[in-house]
Formats: structure tokens, sequence, C-alpha cells
């Protein structure tokens, strides 16, 4: 009963943030919109016993990148009602519209198979998808096995996607300083080089 | 064993009133504390600064945060003809109720063994149950995850009064609070790392056997130092009060805001700082850890508890009336070049402890081990730091004050998404 409600109240909330992202005029009420809508799978993951992924789901999406969002749309000032009509390109909305559908059709297969995996109950069936159900799994388990069972999966099984991806994330910082350094653009204007020779300027004033 | 002895057997409406009974009496308790707190402040910064401060409401002026919190009720609620009516109504609530969410997961009370079993229980009506709001399996990153969120509150202010000084003060908050987090977050790694738990609960259990083993001395200080420093700098409080500098900022964030709305900022604001020292209590000093002489010996934890509160309390005070404010780059640089490459340094020493020890490894070993790499890592890190640093310097122009972009000021390969002890090990 209780878990019927609690998945009612943060479906609805996702639903009507996701709703809300697509509507709203405004970016930054968009942006917030977003916001609901992750509040509400990190509740769906409390419900669901995996209490380490909605801390991060709350940490990283909603306390860093829809934060990183807002941030440059309040340094940007776009923060006003965007023209959207403008700039479209050609049959967009067609595109757009037969992507969505695809997506959705995918979406509702794979909750199907998944629906059929776990309730026809044929365990080869379950091995050949690779999920292997063990007492770890059952519901109610305490943290000890959320948390330690994503460890050891992220340091043992993934531990080369783990070390790439965090490599990846250099990469993409270093990339970026570089990009933003490059041709002495300063973004406070002002007294900002002109972009050509802001390297040799910066070599003479040391 | 983990969560609520209250829930072991089920749920029933007891239970569920004993919740609200807590709740309620958690909230009740933060509420006057706050206006304790902000009493405290302003007598005690008087004192330091040889004034007599407020007088007047009651004995000692004790009645002052009341006759604040009334006047705040009656005065007019302005609104900017520009601002976002719906935001702007909305970020106040979100400070205050991060602030208070926070709390939850600290333990107040119950005497504390190392023994194993359960520990840290009192029994009300009956029924064993430990005395803090909330014992979620992941803990700690409660607090992390409020403080992420208590940023909207700040930045949604300044954005929504649709004025400039207030945009200013709530994008140099959340650029403040976003880079200190970083520090924040290792900071907790570091006491996670040694206490082997995310639970608040069993982190002050892992401290109950004595001054020795509060994870203040078994972290090594340093950890404590760096929490403190960006504990001070998500509060923004002095030294890192730069979001609402008043000669530069009017007030900050919040200068559009009057009435009843500005007081729950102020009251987040002061109930933040007292969060923060309950937390470090819990973190470094115990918790509830002290001796119990005679009587009730349920109260002694919690008087414990309260006293090293209180100790912190002073300590912001004091920093307030002490330290002159940094410049916004000063800021910066202490954020990203020392206290996450230390930091970092450190988990990884931390780490390289804690293999020691569970492989069980001899003390000869120990000291090889931890020493050799340590002596590796630290000799890598500097060379690479210092030549980052060195390159960083000859690229950059002299900017003006605040112009520091945190993206910028990273240290080669110390990415914070990256950061953690898997990095390190």
């Amino acid at each position: 009963m209780v878990e019927v409600v609690v998945f009612a109240v943060a479906g609805a909330a996702c639903l009507v943030g996701a709703v809300g992202v697509v509507l709203s005029r405004n970016p930054v009420h968009a942006a917030l919109m977003l916001v609901m809508t992750l509040f509400g799978i990190a509740v769906l993951f409390v419900a669901l016993q995996a209490h380490f992924i909605a801390a991060v789901q709350v940490i990283v999406y909603a306390g860093a990148i829809v934060v990183l969002f807002l941030f440059v749309i309040m340094l940007l000032g776009v923060d006003r009602a965007a023209e959207l009509s403008l700039g479209a390109l050609p049959a967009q909305r067609w595109t757009a519209a037969a992507f969505g559908l695809g997506g959705a059709a995918v979406l509702v297969w794979l909750v199907a198979a998944v629906d059929r995996i776990f309730k026809g109950a044929h365990s080869y069936e379950l091995e050949r998808a690779g999920i292997v159900v063990t007492e770890a799994d059952a519901p109610a388990t305490s943290y000890a096995t959320d948390v330690s069972a994503i460890a050891r999966s992220l340091f043992s099984e993934y531990v080369y996607a783990f070390e790439l991806t965090s490599l990846l994330l250099i990469v993409a910082v270093i990339g970026t300083v570089i990009l933003a350094r490059r041709s002495g653009y300063s973004e406070h204007g002002g007294e900002s080089a002109p972009a050509e020779n802001a390297p040799a300027s910066q070599e003479a004033r040391q | 064993m983990t969560g609520d002895p209250l829930f072991a057997d089920g749920v029933d409406w007891g239970d569920i009133g004993i919740m609200g009974i807590k709740v309620l009496v958690a909230f009740a308790a933060l509420l006057l504390a706050t206006m304790f707190m902000i009493w405290f402040e302003r007598k005690l910064i008087s004192d330091m600064q040889h004034r007599i401060g407020p007088n007047v409401a009651g004995p000692w002026g004790l009645l002052q945060a009341f006759a604040d919190g009334v006047k705040f009720f009656f005065k007019e609620d302005l609104r900017p003809a520009n601002a976002d009516p719906l935001v702007f109504r909305l970020a106040p609530y979100i400070s205050a109720v991060t602030a208070f969410v926070a709390f939850a997961i600290v333990p107040i009370g119950g005497v504390f063994t190392d023994t194993p079993g359960r520990s840290g229980t009192v029994t009300l009506f009956g029924k064993e149950t430990i005395l803090q709001v909330a014992d979620p399996p992941v803990g700690i990153l409660l607090l992390l995850a409020m403080s992420s969120v208590a940023v909207y509150g700040v930045m949604l202010a300044g954005w929504s009064s649709g004025s400039k000084y207030p945009l200013i003060g709530s994008v140099r908050a959340s650029a403040q609070a976003i880079s200190y987090e970083a520090a924040l977050g290792m900071s907790v790694v570091a006491v996670v790392i040694t206490a082997g738990t995310l639970s608040t609960h069993e982190i002050v259990r892992a401290q109950a056997g004595g001054v020795d083993e509060w994870l203040l001395i078994t972290t090594g200080f340093v950890p404590f130092l760096v929490f403190l420093i960006s504990a001070t700098a998500e509060l923004n409080r002095p030294p890192f009060d730069l979001v609402e500098a008043e000669q530069e900022l009017v007030g900050g964030f919040h200068t559009e805001y009057s009435s009843i709305r500005f007081a729950l900022f102020f009251l987040a604001e002061f109930m933040n700082v007292i969060t923060m020292s309950a937390i470090m209590v819990t973190l470094f000093f115990g918790g509830t850890a002290g001796p119990v002489f005679f009587g009730w010996t349920w109260l002694w934890p919690t008087v414990w508890f309260l006293a090293k509160v209180f100790a912190f309390l002073f300590v912001f005070v004091w920093f307030r009336a002490t330290l002159p404010r940094l410049r916004y780059d000063q800021l910066m640089s202490l954020g990203w070049k020392v206290l996450i490459p230390v930091m970092l340094f450190w988990l990884m020493f931390l780490g390289l402890r804690q293999l020691v020890i569970d492989q069980g490894w001899s003390p000869l070993q120990e000291v090889v081990v931890v020493l050799g790499v340590s002596a590796v890592g630290l000799a890598l890190g500097w060379t690479l730091l210092a030549a980052a640093l060195r390159a960083a310097k000859r690229n950059t122009v002299i900017e003006d004050l605040g112009d520091h972009d945190p993206e910028e000021m990273m240290p080669a390969g110390a990415s914070p998404d990256a950061a953690g002890p898997g990095e390190d090990g």
C-alpha cells in the first residue's frame, strides 16, 4: 500500500516535471522542472532500496549538473523566454516526432521484455540475460550490500570502464581549459586583449 | 546493524507516533537553538568588540531574537516589480527546509559502546529506538545532498529578485559553494574510509572506545581542518562571507527580501551553522562520547554532545570577530590549489593505511609501504602540481579581482567528479 502511494506520488512528480521541462517558456523554470523530475527519480530509487544511487542522483544530477545549467543560464543572460520559432531546421518537427515515437517503442519493448523474463521464470532465460538472482538481490537488504555491491562491481568487473571514464573526464576538463585559454578570450570584457595577439601580450606583461 | 531498531519488527501506529514526536522535538529544539545562536552571536561579538550588544529585550537581551521574529512577521512583504513571482517565493523555503533536513541524521544522545550488537539506543514508551530522526543507509551522504540542494535557495533567490546585486551575490555564492563542496566531500570520504561506514550512527559508534579513537585523531587532523575550513565557506560565514559582503553588495542574494521571507533565510543561515557544528562533532569528536558519571545515564551523552556543539558555535563567532574577509581570488585559490590537493594526498595516505590494516601486515611492512608509496606519490603529485601552477602562472594575465573561473583554477588531474579514494589506490 505504502509502496503504491510512494510510486504514484514520485511518478506523478517525474511526469509533471518532464512535461514542465518541455512546456516552460522560461529556461530557469524548465531547469527547475528538471530538478523536480530528478527528485522524483531519486524517491523511486529509495523505494527500490537503492539508497546509494538515490543519494548520488541528488548530489550529482540535482546538486551539480542542473546547478551548472542554471549557472550558464544566469551568466549568459538567456533567462528570458527564448524565441523558439526561428532557426528551426527543415523537417525538424517530423524528425523529432519520429525519434520520439521510436524511443517510446523501444522503451515499451524493453519493459515488456524484462517483465516477461522475470515473470516467465525460466532460469536459463535469466542466465542468458546475464541476470543472477542471489540472496543479496532480495528486497530489504541493508546498505552494506547496496554500497559495497556497487563498489565491488565498479572496482572489479567494470574497473576498466570506470578508469576510462575518469580519464575521459580529465581529458574533458583539460580540453575545456585549453579552449577557454586559447584565444586570450576574457568573458569579463573590458580590458581584454584583442584575440589574435593575446598570448604575445601575456608574455610581454610577465 | 543499521537503521532504527524501532522499525525492526515492522511498522505500527506507535512507531509512527514516536517518529512524529522525534521530528517535532528535533524541529523545536533546532528552532530554539537557532534563536539562542542569534542572541549568542550578537552578544559574544559585542563582547569581543567591547560593546554591550542587545540588552533591552528580556534579561541580558535574551528575548532579542524573539523580538526580531515578531518584527519580521509584521513587516510588509515587498516584491520587486522585475521579480519572478513563483521562484521568488520558492527560494526561501528551499534554504530553510534543507537546513533542517540535514540535521535529521545527527545522533544527539544515547550511550554508545564499541562492543558488537546494538548500542546508542534508548527506550521510549517501551520501544527501543535511536536518538536521531533518521539513520538512512547513506547516512552522511544526505549532508552532501542537502548542502548541494541548498545552493538552489541562494541561487534562485538572487536570480529571481530581478536586481543586480543579488544576482552578483548569488553567482558568487554558488561558485563558492560548488568549489568548497569538493573539499568538504573529500574530508567526509576520509572519515568514511577510516570508520568503514556511511551511517552517522555507526560513525559515532566507531569512536566510542575513547578519545584516542575519535576520528579527529585516527584520520590525522588534516581532514578535520579541511572540513572546518570548507564548512565555514559552505556556510558563507566570515572570513568567507563574500556572498553578502555588505560593503560591495548591499546584502548579497537576499537584498530584495523583506519580512518573513528574509526571516527564513536568516533562520536557515543560523540553522546551518548549528547543523554543521553538530556534524563536525559527529564526524570528528565522537558525537555523544564522554564519561557517564551518575544519575540518569541516558542524559550524559546529550550533555556532552551539546557542550561540544556549543564549543564549535563559539569558534564560528570567534572566526567572525577575528578574521578579515578573503578576496575572491584568494578564496578560489585556497579551495582549489590548497585544500583539494592536500585532501587528495591525504586520502591516498589513509587508503594505504587502511590497506595495510585490512591485509594484516606487520608494523615494519606498514611503515615501509606507507612511507614509500606516500613519498613517491607526494613527489609525483608535487612535481605535477608545481608544473601545472607554473604553466598557469605563465599564461595568466593579471586579472581583475573576482575574475577567476573555478574551472581554470583546477590543478591538472584534480577533477571534482573523478576525485575519490578509488583514484588514489
